[in-house]
């Protein structure tokens, strides 16, 4: 009965404390409110993240010496194997699907999802398939690296390869219905008078997302469907000696794996993007430009995988062509970057961690971006391919890019999803551990590679122990810089201050709703009064006369910014130069 | 019981709330899920895209291809079968328009010739499958050869089993009806997929 | 003192662009060149690295930079300009970026031609049956050749068994489910991917050396003299041409000195080309995970003089005949040739016959 009298208080806005708290419980039952799936997604993802970064941690004790003297060889393929599965299809996929649950349907004035059964369902697919994978660490765990390559993940244990490879099943089938969820949502489901240049960027860049999800995901099904044949039946497709091709699985696989580099990047440049208008107080500079590339870089995305593949034996062309694409699609980002340094320009940057992780983000993320350039470049790609440069490339992406910009995007939308602030000085240290750590971590580690460091090994040349000691001290201090987190968060959500319904002063529809949101989101068809980014605009403070939405009048149906109206209302017109 | 409660749809607050809302909140919506399920079937299609893809180039790499010692494909039967297939879609889409003239009846009958093709069309599969001179391992051919072939085939037994639920759920009347027949039209849509993927796959995997 | 902001800007940008020179030329991050492609790769590295340097430094700097001169003063609770944007300004980074792309694409596809990456017979014409080309360890690789099987003395064989049944490795190597020894068809595609560079085109490559790698070893295999070894041995100056496969999984073969990497994939043969131009010792990685004991499946590359080169070349010659004469002198006399090895060839796929003929060869 609980759940009917919040709905019931829920519709009457601002009247009750905290209108959109839930019993603990809800979480976790197949429930198909938007909010509690996101925040269903979020934890078990970081759940998922710690048990990652455990194993990450043990790879580096490993590591640490030269000898193999910690865990066994085998023992180590399969500790790299399981984190580098874990970290992509179990934390950083999920962790951006997690947010767009939460905040796309709220940042389009919806009251939930398209699909709320689906979205249930996509998600509770998840838990399964990682207790799955990590059990399979207690029998037989799969070790020939996230990629699997065959032949040698045929040649490996068969039941880790199994498992593998039905996680994996799962995991992409859960993926394409919220990337479907996603699309129709944001198609279809935006409050009458928004249209898609009025839509937040975290909803451009979950768009071009959920395309890549849709366009992508399903060739990998097809390949491990094929792949679990060779495996389980004894046919030949990627088998050289019944005349299979393993190359063809290296196409396949990367014709996936690459675009989800983007799947799992393009989420949060979309939501640092907005934690930068927000708390630098200044419009996102070049909002079109922004929201294009992230479309650009969605479709260029396709078109490059086989820049994995340069010592494949693919012919010259193709690694020309390649080549090429690839470095185009370092346009689109640069867009994004330079945007995101003009917005910070001139702005009244206020320093809280949600800033200074996502500043961080752009700093981090940038040299990610310059390595990938450089490994484009086929003579250097065919050097540094497979080493430790590819290794620092690949975490600076993924953990200078979608990690710390999962954290920014915690320490900003943490008050609206539990209505509680979370602790500024604990969140700096997080912030400042993090930075340190994840620099001392992997900025070594491009030494390493050109030097002549190849990866996935467990014993190596001592001469690059020093280094390699360095990048093991480094992953300590990233394990250590989650327990403030952890402490911050679960203290905070407990006995935070509150938060009040807009803590940020910022614009965008999630934060004209309770903190956190009632479970219908919003009372009425929420109207947009300015954009999403109209910082410093004069009127922005003063009370403005906003007329009502109503549904039975046509030409208001729409609120002030309506298409629909012949002239948009200056007082209150999404669009700044319609103003007064 | 909670996500019940929970669900917008079912609640009574929100039947309230439907009465004054513009309909595309609260009521079903059924454009959207059409939608989805076109979404869907695109992501459906890139399966078959992929699996397509590494057929051909497991063509283009063997220097021989078929294989040497692949007997040939018998082709009377799969063009009957293929006949059937897509003749199939056209009087499914008869079905379509009965509903949309309000006779069920009408739908009913149609729809189950339909589900009688396909099931005939999967019974030719099976024969077919039982007289082939070579195994699931025997070369690059066969399992590429069971392997799609099989993968369309279970696309066709669900194909089969939607139009089948639809026919059971339209014994009640008023279940289906010209303005409320989701279930017609997305297996309607889904045959026509099922369809599409056979004419490509028959004409790589016989013809080519 | 009062500079306009232009001066600043352009004193930064002098210094911004002599920093990156300096180290884009000075970064010492790789180690020594010892072949001509490797010379041409650090040239585009070293390129690369003035370019990034600089971008590096310039997004960093503004990021500081805003950090300390923009931050929130306290009590000031007022937005920023409202500033939406800048077209000229957005279209000069769409285009500087894309430029700095083009030229770096460039430079790099000019880098490969020259290291002979456009070889004419890169497309998938399959000259691979014709290729004198034989790697008799390698049941797949042998395939490739439409020689008849070989019954000379097959040395390259026996090494590949000694590193099998190495106790060391023999126990993680999962033999019954690897396809190495089933006699199987190789798909027989051939990927040139480093060829001969544009002047040495259609010229012989100075020396020919197949290489097999398997779990977890590498055998070369010099097809004009017959040496069989473990470690790589080439004269300095002279082209080489490498021609590899895998025995089960996939491998590849990696020179950090040299700047070359080409993975060797079962059941395809890949060949490289390269001149070495510095003497000595450097190490040959496998750089594509292959199993437990990939950290392990290292050996040295040893660049020489001609003298030393063909020095060594004799020494192995005769040490093979020794070594083949002792290998069959060592069984024990009670047992045929055939019952010694039962237990080994059983599930190699190695016929008695040939073993028979093995025998009657050299004895």
């Amino acid at each position: 009965m609980t759940q009917a009298q919040l709905q019931e208080t829920a519709n009457q806005p601002a009247l009750i404390e905290e209108p959109g708290v839930r019993n603990w419980r809800d979480y976790f039952t197949f429930n198909t409110d938007h909010k509690v799936i996101g925040i269903q997604y979020l934890v078990t993802t970081f759940v998922f993240y710690c048990i990652g970064g455990v194993l990450a941690d043990l790879v580096r004790t490993e590591l640490k010496t030269p000898e193999v003297d910690f865990v066994s060889r085998e023992v180590y393929n399969s500790l790299f194997t399981l984190h580098g599965t874990i970290m992509i299809f179990l934390w950083v996929v999920p962790a951006g699907v997690g947010f767009g649950n939460y905040l796309i349907p709220l940042m389009i004035g919806a009251r939930d999802m398209a699909f709320p059964r689906l979205n249930a369902l996509a998600f509770w697919i998840i838990p399964p398939a990682g207790l799955l994978l990590i059990a399979s660490l207690l029998v037989d765990a799969p070790d020939a690296g996230w990629t699997s390559y065959p032949p040698l993940s045929l040649t490996t244990g068969q039941i880790g390869q199994s498992a593998w490879i039905f996680c994996l099943l799962l995991l992409g089938t859960s993926s394409i219905l919220g990337a479907l969820n996603f699309m129709v949502t944001i198609l279809k489901m935006r409050t009458p008078g928004m249209t898609v240049h009025q839509m937040p960027l975290f909803c451009w860049s979950m768009f071009a997302t959920s395309a890549l999800v849709l366009l992508t995901t399903p060739v990998l099904a097809g390949v491990l469907i094929l792949l679990a044949f060779d495996l389980l039946a004894g046919t030949m497709f990627f088998n050289p000696t019944g005349g299979g091709n393993p190359v063809v699985y290296q196409h396949m696989f990367w014709f996936y794996s690459h675009p989800a580099v983007y799947i799992m990047i393009l989420p949060f440049f979309g939501a640092i993007s907005d934690i930068i208008s927000v708390h630098s107080r200044k419009p996102l500079f070049g909002y079109k430009a922004v929201a294009y590339s992230s479309l650009a870089i969605s479709f260029l995305g396709t078109i490059v995988w086989a820049h994995h593949m340069f010592t494949s034996g693919t012919p010259g062309w193709l690694r020309m062509f390649f080549m090429i694409t690839t470095m185009i699609i370092s346009v689109p980002t640069g867009i994004k970057i330079f945007s995101w340094l003009a917005t910070l320009w001139g702005g009244k940057l206020r320093l809280n961690s949600a800033l200074l992780f996502a500043m961080s983000f752009v700093g981090m993320f940038v040299i990610g971006g310059i390595t990938g350039v450089m490994v484009a470049a086929v003579p250097f790609d065919i050097h540094v391919h497979d080493t430790y440069f590819i290794v620092a490339h690949i975490h600076y992406v993924l953990f200078g890019g979608s990690v710390l910009g999962i954290y920014a995007a915690i320490y900003h939308w943490f008050p609206k999803m539990t209505g509680r602030m979370l602790n500024e000085f604990w969140g700096k240290v997080h912030c400042a551990l993090t930075f340190v750590g994840l620099n001392l971590t992997f900025m070594p580690m491009h030494a390493l590679g050109m030097m002549g460091m190849n990866r996935r090994i467990s014993e190596y040349d001592p001469k690059f122990e020093s280094l390699n000691f360095l990048c093991t001290m480094g992953s300590y201090l990233l394990a250590v810089s989650t327990f403030p987190f952890i402490i911050n968060a679960i203290w905070s959500w407990m006995y935070g201050p509150k938060a009040g319904n807009n803590p940020w002063d910022a614009l965008t529809l999630e934060w004209m709703t309770t903190s956190p949101p009632a479970i219908e989101n919003f009372d009425e068809l929420p109207v947009l009064a300015t954009g999403p980014y109209d910082y410093g605009m004069s009127n922005r403070n003063t009370e403005v006369d906003v007329p009502l939405a109503d549904e039975r009048e046509p030409v208001l149906a729409a609120g002030p910014s309506s298409v629909l109206r012949a002239e948009p209302d200056p007082n209150v017109a999404a669009n700044p130069e319609d103003r007064k | 019981m909670q996500s019940q409660i929970i669900d917008p749809a079912k609640t009574d607050l929100n039947h309230h709330h439907t009465a004054e809302e513009t309909a595309s909140h609260h009521e079903e919506h059924p454009d959207h899920r059409i939608f989805g399920l076109i979404l869907f079937l695109v992501a459906e299609g890139m399966i078959f895209m992929g699996m397509f893809g590494a057929y051909l180039a497991f063509r283009a790499l063997l220097p021989v291809w078929p294989p040497a010692g692949t007997p040939e494909l018998e082709l009377l039967l799969p063009s009957v079968n293929t006949t059937l297939l897509i003749s199939s879609s056209f009087v499914m889409h008869n079905a379509d328009t009965a509903i949309k003239k309000n006779d069920v009846s009408g739908m009913r009958t149609w729809l189950g010739i339909t589900a009688a093709m396909g099931i005939i069309f999967l019974c030719g599969q099976l024969y077919e499958y039982s007289n082939l001179e070579f195994g699931l391992t025997t070369n690059l051919f066969a399992s590429s050869f069971y392997v799609l072939t099989g993968f369309h085939g279970l696309h066709v037994f669900i194909g089969v089993t939607a139009i089948l639920a639809v026919l059971w759920r339209s014994r009640t009347s008023g279940h289906y009806s010209n303005e409320k027949h989701f279930g017609v039209e997305a297996a309607e849509i889904y045959w026509h997929f099922v369809d599409v993927v056979w004419i490509i796959l028959f004409g790589l995997l016989y013809i080519l | 003192m009062n500079i306009p902001s232009s001066i600043w800007t352009l004193l930064i940008g002098i210094a911004l662009t002599l920093v990156s020179l300096w180290y884009g030329q000075n970064n010492h991050l790789l180690p020594t060149a010892a072949t001509d492609e490797a010379v041409l790769v650090d040239g585009l590295f070293n390129a690369m690295m003035t370019v990034s340097v600089g971008i590096f430094l310039l997004v960093e700097g503004i990021l500081i930079y805003c950090a300390f001169k923009y931050r929130r003063r306290p009590g000031d609770n007022s937005d920023g300009p409202p500033v939406f944007g800048n077209v000229p300004l957005e279209a000069l980074w769409t285009l500087i970026p894309a430029i700095i792309v083009i030229g770096i694409s460039v430079y790099s596809f000019d880098v490969y031609n020259e290291m002979g990456g456009f070889n004419p017979h890169d497309v998938h014409e399959p000259p691979v049956a014709q290729k004198p080309m034989k790697m008799p360890g390698s049941a797949i690789a042998a395939t490739l050749s439409d020689t008849p099987p070989s019954t000379a003395p097959n040395l390259n064989q026996q090494k590949s068994e000694e590193a099998r049944l190495d106790p060391a490795t023999a126990s993680v190597r999962n033999d019954d489910q690897i396809p190495q020894q089933r006699n199987a068809p190789g798909v027989g595609v051939v990927a040139p991917t480093i060829g001969s560079s544009p002047d040495k085109q259609g010229k012989p490559p100075g020396l020919a050396v197949n290489v097999t790698a398997m779990q977890f070893a590498w055998i070369f295999t010099y097809p004009d003299t017959g040496v069989v070894s473990s470690e790589l041995h080439v004269p300095v100056g002279r082209e080489v041409m490498v021609n590899m496969t895998a025995n089960d999984v996939i491998h590849a073969f990696w020179v950090p000195e040299f700047r070359l990497k080409q993975d060797a994939i079962p059941g395809m043969q890949s060949e490289i080309r390269f001149t070495p131009r510095i003497m000595g010792t450097y190490p040959l990685i496998c750089a594509e995970l292959c199993g437990p004991y990939h950290g392990a499946m290292n050996t040295k590359v040893i660049v020489e003089t001609p003298e030393a080169y063909n020095q060594w070349i004799q020494e192995q010659q005769v040490a093979s005949i020794e070594e083949l004469n002792q290998a069959v002198a060592v069984k024990p006399a009670d047992l045929s040739p055939t019952e010694f090895l039962a237990p080994y060839t059983s599930n190699l796929g190695i016929q008695p016959e040939i073993l028979k003929q093995i025998h009657t060869n050299h004895h």
